[in-house]
C-alpha cells in the first residue's frame, strides 16, 4: 500500500519538476505575461463569480465564513509561512515559538494605536494630550516591524549557539513566554481582557470608515495580499544573493560553511531577525482587521500549525510554503465537516508528509543559474583534468 | 594581535619579524582531549610557494592538526601562526579570510546547491554585501565601460528599453551587490573549469559522481582565495589515472602561488609530488624533511611503511 502511494507520488513529482523546467525554458516575457495573470487573479478573487469556480467559494456552503474574510486569513498566514521558511527553509533553524513574533506585531498596534490601551492612556496623561489621541496606523506598522525584528535579535543572540533540538524547545518556550507574559502583565495589556479598538488604514474602527470597515473585508485582503507580494519580492532578492546562498551552506553544513568563510552566528541572527520583522507584520496586519486581540489567540497549536504549513508545503520553496499556507487556512472553513477534525487531520498530514516525502509537497529547488552564453564553453571544457 | 599580549597560554617567544619565507608556523602545538593526546607538541612550519606532505599512519593526527589550523578545534597550548599573525583563537570564518582553506576527508560539499553555488560560497566570503545591499541595493558603484548593460537588440521596444537600463546605471551607477554577484558567478566558473568540471556547473552537489564531488571541493576551497591550501586525503577512493591527474592539478595549484599542505595515504602520490614531508605518529612529529631522506628514516618506516623492503 505505502509503496503504491509512493509510486504515486513519485510519478507527482516527476510531472511537477518537468512542470518547473519547462516553465523556466519559456521566454522572459512569456514567464511575465503569466506572472502577471496570475496576481491580477489573485487580486481579482475575493469577487470571484467564474461559472464552475464558484465552489471555491466559502460562502458557497450554507453557513459558510465570509469569503473575502477566508482569503484575508490565507494571505496572512502566507506572509507568516513565507517568514518562517526564511528561518525554517533556508537557515534550517527549527523555530517552534513563532507565534511569539506574531504577537509581538499584533500586541504592538494594539499597544500604541488603541485607545484602549495603557499604554496609550499614560502617554495621554503624561504629555496632556486629548483622550482621542493614539499613534498613527502607519506609524504603528513601523513600530510592529522594528519591535518584531529587536525581539528576534534579542531572542537569537544568545539560543542560536545552540543547534538543532535544542534551539527548538528554547523558540517553543519563547512562543509561550510571550503569550504568558500578555497575560499577566495586566497593567500593559490588559491581560485576558484584551484590547479593542486597534486602528486600521482609516483610524480607530467606526462605522464611518468608508473601506477598511468591519463588514467589507475586501480591502484588507487587498491590502494583505499587497504586502505578501512586496514582501515575496524582498525575500526573492535575499535568497538569490551571498546572503541566500550563506542561508543554504549554514543548513547544508555548518562547519563546512565556517570553514568556506561564512560566519554562521551573524547570517543565523539575520534570517531570524528578518523571520521575525515578517512573523510581526503578519501579526500586526491580523490585529488591524479584526479590531481586537487576546492572548488566547497566540497559542502554541497556532504556533505549529505555521510550522505544519511549511513542512507540508515544503520547506526551502516560496511557492511551496505558499500553497502550504493556503491549504491549512482554507480546507477547514471549505469543508465545515472536517473544520473539528483539523488538529487531527494536520496531524495526520504532516506524518504522513514526512513519511512519504519529508521534502514537502512541493520541494525547493535551487533555480539553475542562466549560463546560456556559457553553456556551450561549458561542453567543450574537458572533463578530466 | 592583543590576542599576543593577553593571552596567558601563549609561549613566550621574542617577537622578532618572522622571515617572509615562512607561510604557516606551528609552533609547540599540543591538543589534549580529556585523557587523550591527539597532537603532542608540534612544531613545523610550511615555507611559501611548497607543496608539503603530511602523512602518517592512521590516527596519527594529521586531520586533528588540520582541524587546528583552521579554528575548528583550539589548542590546549602551542600556537599556530600565519604569515607572522596568530591563527589560534580566531573563528574558523576570520582564519579564512586570512588566506587559509581546506577540503574534507569525508566529503562536505553543500548537497542541494549546484556546483557552481558551492564554489560561490567560497568566493563569497571575499565580497561585503549582506541583508541590506542586497535587499535595497542602494550601495551604488560607478561601472567600468565593459560592465555596462549592453544595447544588442536593432530596434523596436526591446532596444529602447535596453538603452534607458543602460543611461540608469551610467547616471546613479551598478550596485555593488549586482557587481560583486557578476564576478562571484565568473570567478567561480573559471574555478570548475581550472579543476576540470565546469560542464556539469548546474547539477547539484549532491548528484555530481565522486571524481567531480572532490575535485568540486578543491574548487570551492580555493574560491576563498587562499594563500594556503590543506588537502585532506584528496586522492582517497581514486584510479590510478585519476591520482595522476590529481597531481597534475595540484601542480598547477602550486604554480598559481597557492602554497599546498597535504595530507595522503598513497605513499605513491606523496613522494612525487611534494617538495618536502612531515611524518607524524601518536600525535607527535617523528620526521621532517625531503621526501628521499624521510622514506629511507627508519623510524618512518618502522611506524608506517611496514617492512624496510617495501619502502618505496
Amino acid at each position: 500500500m505505502i509503496d503504491k502511494i509512493r509510486d504515486l507520488d513519485r510519478r507527482r513529482a516527476g510531472a511537477l519538476h518537468s512542470v518547473g523546467d519547462r516553465w523556466r525554458a519559456l521566454p522572459k516575457w512569456q514567464r511575465g505575461l503569466t506572472f502577471v495573470a496570475f496576481v491580477a487573479f489573485i487580486y481579482y478573487l475575493p469577487l470571484l463569480g467564474i461559472p464552475g469556480l464558484t465552489w471555491l467559494r466559502t460562502d458557497s456552503i450554507s453557513g459558510g465564513s465570509n469569503w473575502a474574510g477566508v482569503l484575508f486569513t490565507c494571505a496572512v498566514y502566507v506572509l507568516v509561512a513565507i517568514g518562517l521558511n526564511v528561518v525554517i527553509g533556508l537557515a534550517g533553524l527549527l523555530d517552534l515559538g513563532y507565534i511569539g513574533f506574531f504577537a509581538i506585531g499584533a500586541y504592538a498596534v494594539a499597544l500604541f494605536g488603541s485607545v484602549n490601551s495603557p499604554v496609550v492612556k499614560w502617554f495621554q496623561a503624561e504629555f496632556d494630550l486629548p483622550p482621542t489621541w493614539a499613534v498613527t496606523w502607519a506609524i504603528c506598522a513601523f513600530i510592529a516591524l522594528v519591535m518584531a525584528l529587536i525581539s528576534g535579535v534579542i531572542l537569537g543572540w544568545p539560543t542560536l549557539r545552540l543547534r538543532g533540538d535544542y534551539l527548538a524547545i528554547v523558540t517553543l518556550g519563547f512562543g509561550e513566554i510571550i503569550r504568558i507574559v500578555a497575560r499577566n502583565m495586566e497593567g500593559v495589556t490588559r491581560g485576558p481582557q484584551g484590547i479593542s479598538a486597534i486602528p486600521g488604514p482609516e483610524g480607530p474602527p467606526s462605522p464611518d470608515n468608508q473601506i477598511f470597515g468591519l463588514i467589507d473585508i475586501k480591502p484588507w485582503y487587498w491590502l494583505a495580499i499587497t504586502v505578501v507580494l512586496l514582501m515575496v519580492f524582498a525575500v526573492r532578492r535575499l535568497e538569490n544573493s551571498r546572503v541566500g546562498r550563506s542561508w543554504l551552506a549554514i543548513r547544508e553544513d555548518e562547519d563546512a560553511a565556517a570553514v568556506m568563510g561564512v560566519y554562521p552566528f551573524k547570517f543565523k541572527l539575520w534570517a531570524f531577525a528578518i523571520g521575525a520583522a515578517l512573523g510581526g507584520f503578519a501579526g500586526f496586519l491580523f490585529a488591524s482587521r479584526y479590531a481586537f486581540i487576546d492572548p488566547t489567540q497566540f497559542n502554541v497549536n497556532l504556533s505549529i500549525l505555521f510550522v505544519a504549513m511549511v513542512v507540508v508545503g515544503g520547506s526551502g520553496n516560496m511557492v511551496g510554503v505558499s500553497v502550504g499556507a493556503v491549504l491549512l487556512a482554507y480546507l477547514p472553513e471549505r469543508f465545515r465537516e472536517i473544520a473539528d477534525y483539523r488538529w487531527l487531520a494536520f496531524g495526520l498530514a504532516m506524518v504522513l508528509v514526512m513519511i512519504l516525502r519529508p521534502q514537502g509537497l512541493i520541494p525547493s529547488k535551487r533555480r539553475a543559474r542562466e549560463l546560456k552564453d556559457r553553456a556551450a564553453e561549458a561542453e567543450e571544457a574537458p572533463a578530466h583534468v | 594581535m592583543s590576542d599576543e599580549t593577553n593571552n596567558p597560554v601563549a609561549p613566550k617567544i621574542p617577537t622578532q619579524p618572522v622571515p617572509a619565507k615562512n607561510l604557516l608556523e606551528i609552533d609547540d602545538v599540543t591538543l589534549r582531549f580529556g585523557g587523550v593526546v591527539a597532537l603532542n607538541g608540534i612544531s613545523f612550519e610550511i615555507k611559501e610557494g611548497e607543496i608539503l606532505g603530511l602523512i602518517g599512519p592512521n590516527g596519527a593526527g594529521k586531520t586533528t592538526c588540520f582541524n587546528v589550523m583552521t579554528g575548528v578545534y583550539k589548542p590546549t597550548s602551542g600556537a599556530v601562526r600565519f604569515r607572522g599573525e596568530r591563527v589560534t583563537g580566531r573563528k574558523p570564518h576570520q582564519i579564512s579570510r586570512l588566506g587559509i582553506s581546506r577540503t574534507f576527508q569525508n566529503i562536505r560539499l553543500f548537497p542541494e546547491m549546484s556546483a557552481l553555488e558551492n564554489v560561490m560560497v567560497g568566493t563569497d566570503s571575499r565580497h561585503k554585501t549582506s541583508v541590506p545591499g542586497a535587499l535595497f541595493r542602494l550601495y551604488r558603484v560607478r561601472p567600468k565601460e565593459e560592465e555596462l548593460p549592453q544595447v544588442t537588440a536593432s530596434g523596436g521596444i526591446v532596444r529602447t528599453w535596453q538603452q534607458v537600463r543602460r543611461g540608469f546605471a551610467k547616471t546613479f551607477g551598478l550596485s555593488r551587490h549586482i557587481l560583486e554577484e557578476r564576478a562571484a558567478e565568473d570567478k567561480a566558473m573559471e574555478l570548475l573549469r581550472f579543476v576540470g568540471i565546469a560542464d556539469r556547473a548546474n547539477d547539484e552537489a549532491r548528484n555530481l559522481p565522486y571524481g567531480y564531488q572532490r575535485r568540486l571541493e578543491i574548487a570551492r576551497a580555493l574560491g576563498t582565495e587562499p594563500k594556503l591550501l590543506c588537502l585532506d586525503e584528496p586522492a582517497a577512493g581514486f584510479n590510478p589515472a585519476e591520482k595522476e591527474e590529481l597531481l597534475g592539478l595540484i601542480r598547477r595549484i602550486r604554480d598559481k602561488g597557492v602554497t599546498v599542505l597535504l595530507i595522503e595515504h598513497d605513499m605513491r602520490l606523496v613522494m612525487g609530488v611534494t617538495d618536502r614531508i612531515v611524518v607524524l605518529e601518536f600525535g607527535s612529529k617523528i620526521a621532517d624533511g625531503r621526501p628521499e631522506e624521510v622514506s629511507r628514516d627508519p623510524r618512518v618506516i618502522a611506524a608506517y611503511l611496514g617492512e624496510p623492503a617495501d619502502a618505496a
